[in-house]
């Protein structure tokens, strides 16, 4: 087959598709993960019933239900960045990106002074104060903070991937155009890049190209047009968008199988 | 080429789903939650699981399918989501066979 | 970030010589050809299975005679523990998979590559850093751990030795076989040649989709208990701990949740290879492929729901028993459809008997032996006396050496040629067949009397009424390890030595894709994706190309 494009770097063979069924086989795999987990609950659980139900009233609920409308929020602010960008508005998608790392953050950090609350009472795991309560309450907080702990890593690393996504929709649109010696260079030998206007009047021109220059880089920062916009392949934002619903949809049954069996 | 215009018509197949749309469902969301937080201070006495996990489980869904697109999706996507149910099932449906009768 | 030049000439040389990027040791280990990646795994996987080897040859010096041998308890117990760890999580579950599955896979799809090569390449990448977690996991902290391989609470939780290092570097392996699943399930589903349907797929590559599955849906769960059992250890959570109400029997029925898959993640590429080796060395197609193909697929899903057959003894309810019991019954029922596949295609096929031919029909043989003592198992009656007796040590050496570690055997030399554009000399290949089928049998046929006459496994000392059947066996392991040292001997010698060969078909017989394309194939496989007209092992018609 033989090679068309400009530049070398791998055939674009981008699979959309392809890519988007790869990450949800992940999303598989992460749920199952927790799937884990939640067999060792509801094995204890069945067995530990009243034991669970006075531990739960341990947890404070108001910080767990603001926990969860923060990150269903975050979903919805997640789903709007991607149809932003379908839309073709970068501002809109820029902002609701920030707001659902934000919300992220807001998690964790209640999250944070919730536990801290925990620790300073004496309800941890192989604590003195826990380990005198009954099997099941043990047991409960064993699952909550080993359950909830895993859900908060995947909180962050959705922070940290959201935050690499925000830094890379904010440098669309852009492009860039290569011409190498032995693909298209040679035809220009001699000449120069110039920039020419609408009206044929020239707006800067480059160095004479001779036999030393090996490859061109033409890099374009496009005004941020909404046409423009709207064509880029956001295939890598649509899939971290996905791993965070799945964050989300974890929390969904988290929250009422820890904090709301009271 | 960063960026790729043939894929247009390949990535976004169908119309782009509108704002509304996704606040409706972040509202039905609430409510949902609502619930579920009301439901926990109702006397269901061996039912509240059952209740809990029916309410959580229409939350993931919606989130599944309005969210994460799964509605808009190839089939061979929502076979995906029933095999990671069956999974799950069977884990713990057989792990029960054990510990619900010794 | 790891590309490589797509030139023109890439066709024109063989992807040993292809210069990308890198050179030298560069150009393996930052290659992101899949025919590379699938060499550094074979070629590490080798070097585990040789150390694993070893291990097992001290374990069966120590048995020869009862009391102390060469070795005291506390190094025997981690003897047999290193030697379960390392042969399992670096050996046969990579297995043929992450090896020949990488090599072969795109090229009997008529692919280019992977779908994700550089996913692929991290694979690889997590392979290596697993394996050397857990080198470091034996020299530090409280020394190589002594609990086997199956890690049971609530000893593992209690011991002194580096429990947690051995957890963690099995969850980074893990996380390889995961990624390695993912790719190849996404590449069979996305890449294949156009004509090739699902069914006109080679029987290798409906195995490697299979194993892609489990790999996919079971491991996670074995990745989280290992993760549970670090937390228990170092926060005490208690979930696996009877003093604080945790059940240990949780802890076996999630870690067989995966480990029972794992095996058939282990067999299924196996049983995919002996297809291809029969159809090539029999000059014809596999008899029943549909059944074939279908009967992975059973497999893996049959098999993903008999794992507490591992655990009849440990306390399970007498309903779960059954339950199980009842369900490992099935699963033997796509592997003798397989088995009876085979035979049919066999009955009035031109049979050459190639080295590669002979390692398939030993396979046959021993893996149906595996297969039977593994039914006797699953009969909750026989199971209560040999339960963790050498029944049990013979029964999987039957399945797992005598399957997938012929059916690596007999794979590696079956597409020698394809691999290396080199022949392996003949005749030292079946000596070594010869004596690798002689010594296995020796080692491992006296376990089943041991076990059923009551000789526990995983025990340094014994009565010395077992010691005529241990010395047999220890002799055997010394047939067999001479055996597969003048094996690996050739190989390697007819790297430079073997006659060169650079036919596409250098057994005549070969109809799948990969016979298609030059010994050894360029970079990118083949100059133009082929369109795919007939079944895999249907012969070419006559009047075409």
């Amino acid at each position: 087959m033989s090679s068309q494009s400009h530049s070398i770097a791998l055939p674009n063979h981008k699979d959309y598709q392809g890519s988007k069924f790869a990450i949800w086989l992940f999303l598989i795999t992460e749920v199952i993960l927790f799937g884990g987990m939640f067999v060792l609950y509801s094995v204890y659980r069945s067995e530990y019933a009243t034991d669970f139900h006075h531990a739960a009233e341990e947890l404070n609920t108001l910080l767990g239900t603001i926990n969860t409308l923060i990150l269903l929020t975050s979903s919805l602010t997640m789903a709007l960045a991607i149809a932003a960008t379908h839309h073709g508005n970068r501002k809109l998608s820029l902002t609701m990106l920030a707001v659902t790392v934000l919300c992220g953050v807001a998690f964790l950090v209640i999250k944070y002074f919730e536990w801290g609350a925990k620790i300073h009472h004496g309800i941890y795991p192989g604590s003195e104060f826990l380990l005198a309560h009954p099997k099941g309450e043990i047991l409960f907080f064993g699952l909550y903070f080993t359950m909830a702990g895993v859900h908060g890593i995947h909180v962050l690393v959705g922070v940290v991937l959201l935050t690499v996504m925000f830094l890379r929709v904010a440098n669309q649109p852009n492009g860039k155009v290569s011409f190498v010696a032995g693909h298209g260079l040679g035809q220009a030998e001699g000449g120069r890049i110039a920039i020419v206007d609408k009206d044929g009047k020239t707006l800067w021109t480059g160095e004479e190209i001779d036999t030393s220059i090996q490859r061109i880089d033409i890099s374009t920062r496009y005004w941020p047009v909404k046409e423009r916009f709207r064509v880029i392949d956001f295939n890598l934002l649509e899939n971290s968008g996905l791993y965070w619903h799945i964050v989300d949809i974890v929390w969904i049954f988290l929250f009422p199988l820890f904090y709301l069996i009271t | 080429m960063s960026h790729d215009v043939s894929h247009e018509h390949e990535a976004h197949a169908h119309e782009p789903v509108g704002y509304g749309s996704y606040i409706l469902t972040w509202l039905a969301l609430l409510v949902l939650t609502a619930m579920t937080v009301t439901a926990a201070g109702m006397h269901f006495g061996s039912l509240s699981v059952l209740v809990a996990l029916a309410i959580a489980m229409v939350k993931a869904s919606i989130v599944l399918f309005l969210f994460m697109h799964l509605k808009y999706e190839d089939r061979i996507f929502h076979r995906l989501l029933m095999i990671v149910i069956a999974a799950m099932v069977i884990f713990i449906g057989l792990t029960f066979t054990d510990t619900l009768f010794r | 970030m790891f590309e490589h030049a797509r030139v023109p000439e890439a066709s024109s040389v063989n992807f040993y010589q292809f210069k990308g990027r890198f050179s030298g040791l560069a150009g393996w280990i930052f290659s992101t050809d899949h025919k590379r990646i699938g060499l550094m795994y074979l070629i590490l996987m080798l070097v585990f299975f040789t150390a694993g080897m070893s291990l097992g040859f001290l374990m069966r010096l120590e048995l020869i005679a009862p009391g102390k041998t060469i070795v005291d308890a506390q190094t025997y117990n981690s003897l047999f523990t290193l030697h379960g760890v390392i042969m399992v999580f670096l050996f046969v579950i990579p297995g043929l998979s992450a090896s020949l599955g990488n090599f072969m896979l795109p090229i009997m799809i008529g692919a280019k590559d992977v779908q994700f090569p550089r996913l692929n390449l991290l694979s690889w990448w997590l392979f290596l850093g697993g394996a050397i977690i857990a080198v470091v996991a034996l020299s530090t902290g409280g020394g190589p751990p002594d609990t086997g391989w199956t890690f049971y609470a609530p000893y593992s939780i209690r011991t002194g030795t580096n429990v947690t290092m051995a957890a963690f570097a099995v969850f980074v392996l893990g996380f390889s076989s995961i990624l390695t699943g993912l790719n190849f399930v996404t590449t069979i589903h996305r890449m294949r040649a156009p004509g090739m349907g699902f069914f006109r797929m080679p029987l290798f590559v409906w195995a490697v989709y299979s194993t892609g599955w489990l790999q996919v849906v079971a491991t996670p769960v074995v990745g989280i208990t290992l993760v549970m059992i670090m937390v228990e250890r170092t926060f005490g959570i208690g979930v696996f701990d009877p003093l604080k109400g945790g059940d240990p029997i949780l802890y076996q029925h999630l870690f067989w949740i995966y480990s029972h898959p794992a095996v058939y993640i282990m067999i299924l590429p196996a049983l995919g290879v002996i297809s291809e080796i029969i159809s090539v060395h029999a000059r014809r197609t596999i008899f029943g492929y549909t059944f074939v193909a279908l009967s992975s697929i059973a497999i893996a899903v049959f098999g993903s729901v008999v794992w507490a057959h591992h655990m009849f003894v440990s306390g399970n309810s007498l309903v779960a028993n059954f339950v199980f019991s009842l369900l490992t019954m099935l699963v033997a029922i796509p592997s003798a459809v397989k088995v009876f596949n085979w035979v049919a295609t066999l009955y009035k096929g031109s049979i050459q008997l190639e080295t590669p031919m002979l390692y398939a029909l030993a396979f046959i043989f021993l893996f149906m032996i595996g297969g039977f003592t593994g039914m006797m198992l699953g009969i909750l009656s026989i199971d209560v006396h040999v339960h963790d007796t050498y029944f049990v040590v013979g029964h999987f050496h039957y399945v797992i050496f005598g399957g997938l570690g012929f059916a690596l055997f007999g794979a590696l030399h079956h597409w020698y040629p394809k691999m290396f554009g080199r022949m392996y000399h003949q005749i030292p290949s079946k000596i070594s067949w010869f004596l690798v089928f002689v010594g296995f049998n020796v080692l491992y046929m006296p376990m089943f009397i041991l076990g059923w006459e009551g000789m526990p496994r995983r025990y340094y000392d014994y009565l010395p009424q077992f010691q005529k059947w241990h010395v047999v066996s220890t002799v055997g392991s010394w047939i067999l390890i001479a055996g597969i040292l003048i094996m690996f001997i050739n190989l390697l010698r007819s790297l430079k030595t073997g006659k060169v060969c650079t036919e596409l078909n250098p057994w005549g017989g070969g109809r799948t894709l990969e016979w298609t394309v030059p010994s050894p194939p360029p970079l990118e496989n083949f100059d133009e994706i082929p369109t795919v007209t007939r079944g895999p092992y249907d012969p070419e018609p006559a009047e075409a190309k």
